[in-house]
């Protein structure tokens, strides 16, 4: 299945049931099968008249109490963050989805890893995170779709999904995920009608910065510590004996992968560190597979983003090196391995 | 027996406030024309009898904390974005009745895309547009309805036609759109208007109600502080000024 049909109909077994989107390449089959399979199973697609106005549809209907999604690419999400934003304040549950590509501006169509920076450190204004997952499959793609919404719903804020242009394009066998079949009530905060019980009102606005806006914060960052105590996940591979960790996210972590066999047939000892949750990052766990590594190279579709946090977590103990290209550009393997082999010279 | 009359007479209840509208001082200007609205649309809650079904969304701009003063589920909006979340919500809960209430810049300004998309869809809502012809929330600067010559902040020697265009008529443009099923430009400028103005959102919400689609009031409303005036004079301005430029009456009414 292609990857983003794969993302739609997992979304759909999540119980997504409102899709609200813009079009804009490479994410177009995503508002296309939503359109033809939403109505199948009573939900509702709209394309909206703008990125602005799809977010703030799924503003609505996240304060209505239901599963909702947007998806977009680069350019449109970057429209999107002052709703992002918003919904962080009013702690309202969504997924979002950025199909990344090339950037900055209107860039390429291809693939790119160049919204890190937005995804994980807010990419709109005021204090506030994204759960942002990387998964680097169609499989992991549909899993992680799931999940995201669990994840939205336990801590009421957006799940945002990083993929970008190749992994939303790419077929792919697919076991179609099960419903996880968790619930969460949100009967003491959605808008549907104050029946028996006293208005709720679904705000961010806090006019006293003395007291109730700085609660707002804090309340948020609690959340948000709660989150990086829990949430973290990563992949490890061949990282054992390793003398070299490569790292990388998303499908660059694929080139990794081969990177580390090709290495290995040279008799070069490098494993590989992937980070699922870019945001909370998993900094203890890298921090560990790091111990007593020769060296780290950091591989991204930019110009290096996560290499940011990557030398936070390792924090000195292992020198960091990067290797990336930029615009849609795919680093090639044997630019990653003559690297490594470089470092032993 | 005449006395008895009498006394009965003074103690029946001739008039009580409405429950719908919250008990509370408001923030809003002397003379300033949201009060009034407010009122109207509490009432109207509680005639219709709809106060656990409405959802109420406030726009960013003076009526920012509508949903204080009413006694109804309420929703926040991002400037301009009030169509877009009453979209979601009432797509959600078809059952709500949702009432997206937008001042001129927000409605006409930073979000002509919003109102214009979600009044072609048809969305079965009811918009409540405040026109006081002027930003009032940020101190007065020009809004797409301030009229030409008309003294702003941010327009000192008076709205330029050549600079700034001339004001949009809201109404007259929604009634290009084949969807919408009720338009109305009223005012709150007079008891007679506010009789009118009262039966327009009616009308509005019990087309709501009854699944028949989008409705559109738009009120021309008193902002005394903006247009630095006294209150009656504000009133006045609203006949001789407005009136002239935004005729009062009905669009649509299908």
């Amino acid at each position: 299945m292609k990857g983003n049909e794969a993302l739609a109909e997992a979304a759909v077994i999540a119980g997504c049931r409102y899709f609200f989107g813009y079009p804009i390449t490479p994410q177009n089959e995503v508002p296309a099968y939503f359109a033809m399979r939403l109505p199948q199973v009573g939900g509702t697609f709209i394309q909206a008249e703008s990125e602005i106005a799809a977010i703030n549809m799924v503003f609505g209907a996240a304060a209505a109490g239901a599963r909702v999604m947007t998806s977009s690419s680069s350019p449109g999400i970057s429209l999107k963050q002052e709703g992002i934003s918003y919904m962080a304040g009013a702690e309202l549950p969504a997924v979002v989805v950025n199909m990344m590509r090339g950037g900055p501006g209107l860039g390429n169509i291809a693939g790119s890893q160049a919204d890190y920076f937005q995804a994980t450190k807010g990419g709109g204004h005021g204090d506030y995170r994204l759960i942002v997952l990387a998964p680097n499959s169609v499989q992991e793609l549909a899993d992680l779709t799931v999940l995201a919404f669990d994840l939205a719903d336990r801590y009421r804020m957006i799940c945002m999904i990083l993929g970008d242009g190749f992994l939303g394009q790419m077929s792919e066998p697919l076991v179609l995920p099960e419903p996880t079949g968790l619930k969460f009530d949100k009967s003491e905060w959605i808008l549907d009608g104050a029946k028996g019980r006293k208005p709720h009102i679904v705000r961010s606005l806090r006019l006293r910065p003395e007291d109730a806006l700085e609660k707002l914060n804090l309340k948020l960052q609690e959340k948000y510590r709660e989150i990086m105590q829990h949430e973290t996940r990563s992949e490890e591979y061949n990282t054992a004996d390793a003398e070299y960790l490569l790292v990388g996210f998303g499908i660059s972590s694929r080139l990794l992968k081969s990177a580390v066999q090709a290495l290995k047939s040279q008799g070069v000892k490098a494993g590989l560190f992937r980070p699922i949750t870019l945001w909370p990052f998993p900094s203890r766990e890298l921090a560990a597979c790091a111990q007593g590594k020769k060296k780290v190279l950091v591989v991204e579709m930019n110009a290096g983003q996560m290499v940011e946090d990557v030398r936070l977590a390792v924090n000195g103990s292992v020198p960091v090196d990067f290797l990336g290209r930029m615009g849609g550009m795919t680093p090639e393997i044997e630019s990653i391995t003559e690297r490594i082999k470089s470092y032993a010279a | 027996m005449q006395l008895d009359t009498k006394e009965k007479l003074r103690e029946k209840t001739v008039f009580s406030p409405t429950p719908s509208l919250n008990r509370r001082p408001h923030h809003y200007c002397a003379g300033c024309g949201h009060g009034i609205v407010h009122r109207l649309l509490a009432e109207l809650i509680d005639e219709l009898g709809i106060p656990q079904k409405t959802v109420l969304i406030a726009p960013v701009g003076c009526g920012v904390l509508a949903f204080f003063y009413i006694n109804v589920d309420g929703c926040e909006a991002a400037h301009g974005r009030v169509p877009a979340v009453a979209t979601g919500l009432k797509r959600v809960n078809p059952e709500n009745i949702v009432i997206a209430y937008q001042g001129d810049g927000d409605l006409l300004a930073i979000g002509t895309a919003e109102t214009i998309h979600t009044a072609n869809r048809g969305e079965n809502i009811t918009v409540v547009f405040i026109n006081n012809a002027l930003y009032g929330m940020t101190g007065g600067q020009m809004a797409p309805t301030s009229l030409v010559g008309q003294k702003t902040k941010t327009s000192p020697y008076g709205r330029s036609a050549a600079e700034a265009g001339y004001p949009i008529r809201a109404c007259e443009l929604i009634d290009t759109l084949e969807a919408p099923v009720f338009i109305e430009r009223t005012s709150v400028h007079s008891v007679k208007h506010i009789i009118r103005t009262k039966k327009a959102l009616k009308k509005g919400l019990k087309n709501q109600m009854e699944n028949r689609g989008y409705s559109f009031i738009e009120v021309l409303s008193m902002c005394p502080t903006g247009w630095g005036m006294k209150p009656v004079s504000a009133t006045e301005w609203i006949e001789k000024q407005m009136v002239p430029y935004y005729p009062l009456g009905n669009f649509r009414d299908r």
